[in-house]
């Protein structure tokens, strides 16, 4: 009976018109369709690549793109191709796991900030300004440097430099919620404060959270391949797209291939992200919705 | 507005200290000993002591800190291990070729990104609006340094129009062909920026009642859209920019290294791979502290052109 009580003061919940939003934007579709054939190439990956990725065959070192070779062989013989798609389990674990990691710990921090305000909100905030005032790259280079570059390292320092724009996010519309009627409503029915922020402020806050973190995936993909270009990535002979480029680029002069195929994958991963992140984001902004 | 001013001064020191603090954390995060991080595992004992000792690593932790925020305050941002010059010089010697690059790309991106926002904003739903979001869509989502490795590519590698490698020169002519590049890459990336901020505040203001009113009242729709409209619109774009300072920086680092420029991309790869964590922690520190200064000089802009910011509060 309390239950339904405070249903009926909830506001209702957005997804039907955001659903109905997202279908009639064709824009968002390309990025659905772009981002799930990238999905399914890095599950797929052993069974798709022609070769193994880290073969190594002097015979075909840096032999152009051929039928034999689609993408072209790289300075060891490996084979781009089989590269390519093994890196796409890289990059796209890393950015799924460091947004992850970011939007828990983030939104967290944000809602227990709004919620409790005072003092405790002023020293949350007070470091999340800090965070945001080191350029992404940098904190996640010093990171990355400092505790050495592995998987499990650069998903920390991603991570990290990420956690900051959640717990924005998420703040402000936790104490937009603690003054509505049904959150009031939860109090004085003596509802703890921690479920308060997970069964009705959570769920309410929870579609700004999910454009940030799509958009800030793209960020994190982005980011990893930079470090990795910078020396900073998963060691080889793994191959990541980043790395990819980096060695590539010894031999820009002679192999384009090398430094053109892994950029079109970046290119395309963060593209599909971000077309995904700005879909969702007009779906969920009534002032652009109906424009379309 | 005064008391605006210094207030908004004043709180950027908190925000200076938690930044020394965050720091001081991140340098003692490496696993193990720094000394044997920088020197490696065949220094001999003597000199990973000597070297424990000119760190300051062998006082105890709250020592430490204290030691370093004193000597940041004071403005000794240490020391590289490597050249001997201190991080300042360091950063003198290159700030220059960075500062030069990231103004022409600002150059670029305004020149662009402002009136492609604007024709987006004013032929909303129409081809020049989509052709202009898809361009700023595609241009954020290049890594700076993919971008730039694809222009290296095509205009210095196949086209031969620009030299592959950017060096300083003394003549003025080749020292632009060879700032072209580097400023372009960077200047489109800040270009599809400028443009997207520069069109949803167009669409922000236009939706204003006084648009309206200023429409009615027959003013020409050039002047409308540039002195009603664009003149309230710049104003979240100044600050919008400037907040974006600080991916500049990164991205800046990022192509100076694809263009083999000197400046700070260079500097802090160079002291990636030496190791020299003092020179790395002074330059985290010099760019925090700048980016942290951009942001409040921002807010102050901020506050002088937009008079409905109360300085009172």
């Amino acid at each position: 009976m309390t239950d339904f009580a405070i249903s009926q003061s909830m506001p209702a919940r957005q997804s039907s018109p955001v659903l109905r939003a997202l279908r009639r934007n064709r824009f968002a579709w390309i990025g659905i369709g772009l981002l799930a054939l990238i999905v399914l190439v890095a599950i797929f990956a052993p069974v798709i690549a022609p070769y193994d990725p880290l073969k190594q065959n002097i015979l075909h070192r840096l032999s152009p793109p051929s039928s034999d070779f689609w993408f072209g062989t790289d300075s060891y013989g490996r084979d781009v191709l089989s590269r390519l798609l093994y890196g796409a389990r890289i990059s796209l674990s890393i950015g799924f796991l460091s947004v992850l990691i970011a939007m828990v710990v983030g939104s967290a921090l944000g809602i227990l900030a709004g919620y409790i305000g005072g003092v405790f909100d002023q020293i949350v905030m007070g470091i999340v300004d800090v965070m945001l005032s080191f350029p992404t790259l940098l904190l996640g280079l010093m990171v990355a440097a400092m505790l050495g570059a592995s998987f499990e390292n650069l998903i920390i320092a991603i991570a990290i430099t990420e956690t900051a724009p959640f717990a924005r996010v998420a703040r402000a519309p936790t104490i937009a919620m603690k003054r509505r009627d049904f959150v009031e409503a939860g109090r004085s029915l003596g509802y703890t404060p921690l479920h308060i922020m997970r069964v009705h402020i959570l769920p309410n806050i929870l579609s700004d959270i999910v454009v940030v973190a799509s958009l800030w995936m793209a960020s994190a993909i982005r980011t990893e391949a930079s470090l990795a270009f910078i020396g900073l990535g998963v060691l080889p002979p793994t191959a990541t797209w980043g790395g990819m480029i980096r060695e590539g680029f010894d031999n820009i002069l002679s192999a384009w291939w090398l430094v053109v195929f892994p950029s079109l994958a970046i290119l395309l991963t963060v593209l599909a992200l971000n077309i995904l992140g700005d879909a969702l984001r007009d779906a969920i902004d009534p002032k652009t919705r109906s424009q379309g | 507005m005064i008391g605006y001013v210094i207030r908004r001064l004043l709180l950027a020191i908190p925000t200076l200290l938690a930044m020394l603090t965050m720091v001081f954390i991140l340098v003692r995060l490496v696993p193990g000993d720094a000394a044997v991080a920088m020197l490696g595992d065949r220094a001999s004992a003597q000199t990973l002591q000597n070297l424990r000792a000119q760190l300051g690593l062998d006082q105890p932790i709250p020592v430490q800190y204290v030691r370093f925020v004193t000597d940041m305050l004071s403005g000794d941002f240490g020391r590289s291990m490597t050249s001997g010059r201190t991080v300042l010089e360091e950063v003198a010697l290159v700030l220059p070729y960075t500062l030069e690059l990231a103004l022409a790309a600002m150059l670029i991106g305004t020149l662009l990104g402002i009136p492609l926002g604007v024709v987006a904003a004013v032929r909303r739903n129409r081809w020049p609006d989509y052709v202009s979001r898809i361009l700023s869509l595609v241009g954020l989502s290049f890594p700076g340094f993919v971008s730039g490795i694809l222009m290296l590519l095509a205009f210095a590698v196949w086209l031969q129009w620009l030299p592959v490698m950017s060096r300083a020169s003394t003549d003025p002519l080749s020292h632009l062909r060879s700032l072209a590049l580097p400023a372009l890459n960077l200047g489109l990336i800040m270009t599809a920026y400028i443009a997207r901020v520069t069109r949803s505040s167009m669409l922000d203001v236009m939706g204003e009642d006084y648009i309206r009113t200023a429409r009615a009242k027959g003013v020409k729709p050039r002047k409308l859209i540039m002195r009603h409209a664009l003149g309230n619109a710049l104003i979240p774009i100044v600050t919008v920019v400037g907040l974006y300072f600080g991916t500049l920086i990164g991205n800046s680092v990022l192509t100076e290294i694809v263009f083999t420029r000197p400046g700070l991309g260079k500097l802090i790869l160079g002291a990636l791979q030496s190791r020299d964590y003092t020179l790395l922690q002074g330059l985290m520190v010099v760019f925090a502290t700048f980016v942290i200064l951009v942001n409040t000089a921002t807010d102050l802009i901020y506050a002088l052109v937009d008079p409905r910011v109360s300085y009172a509060q």
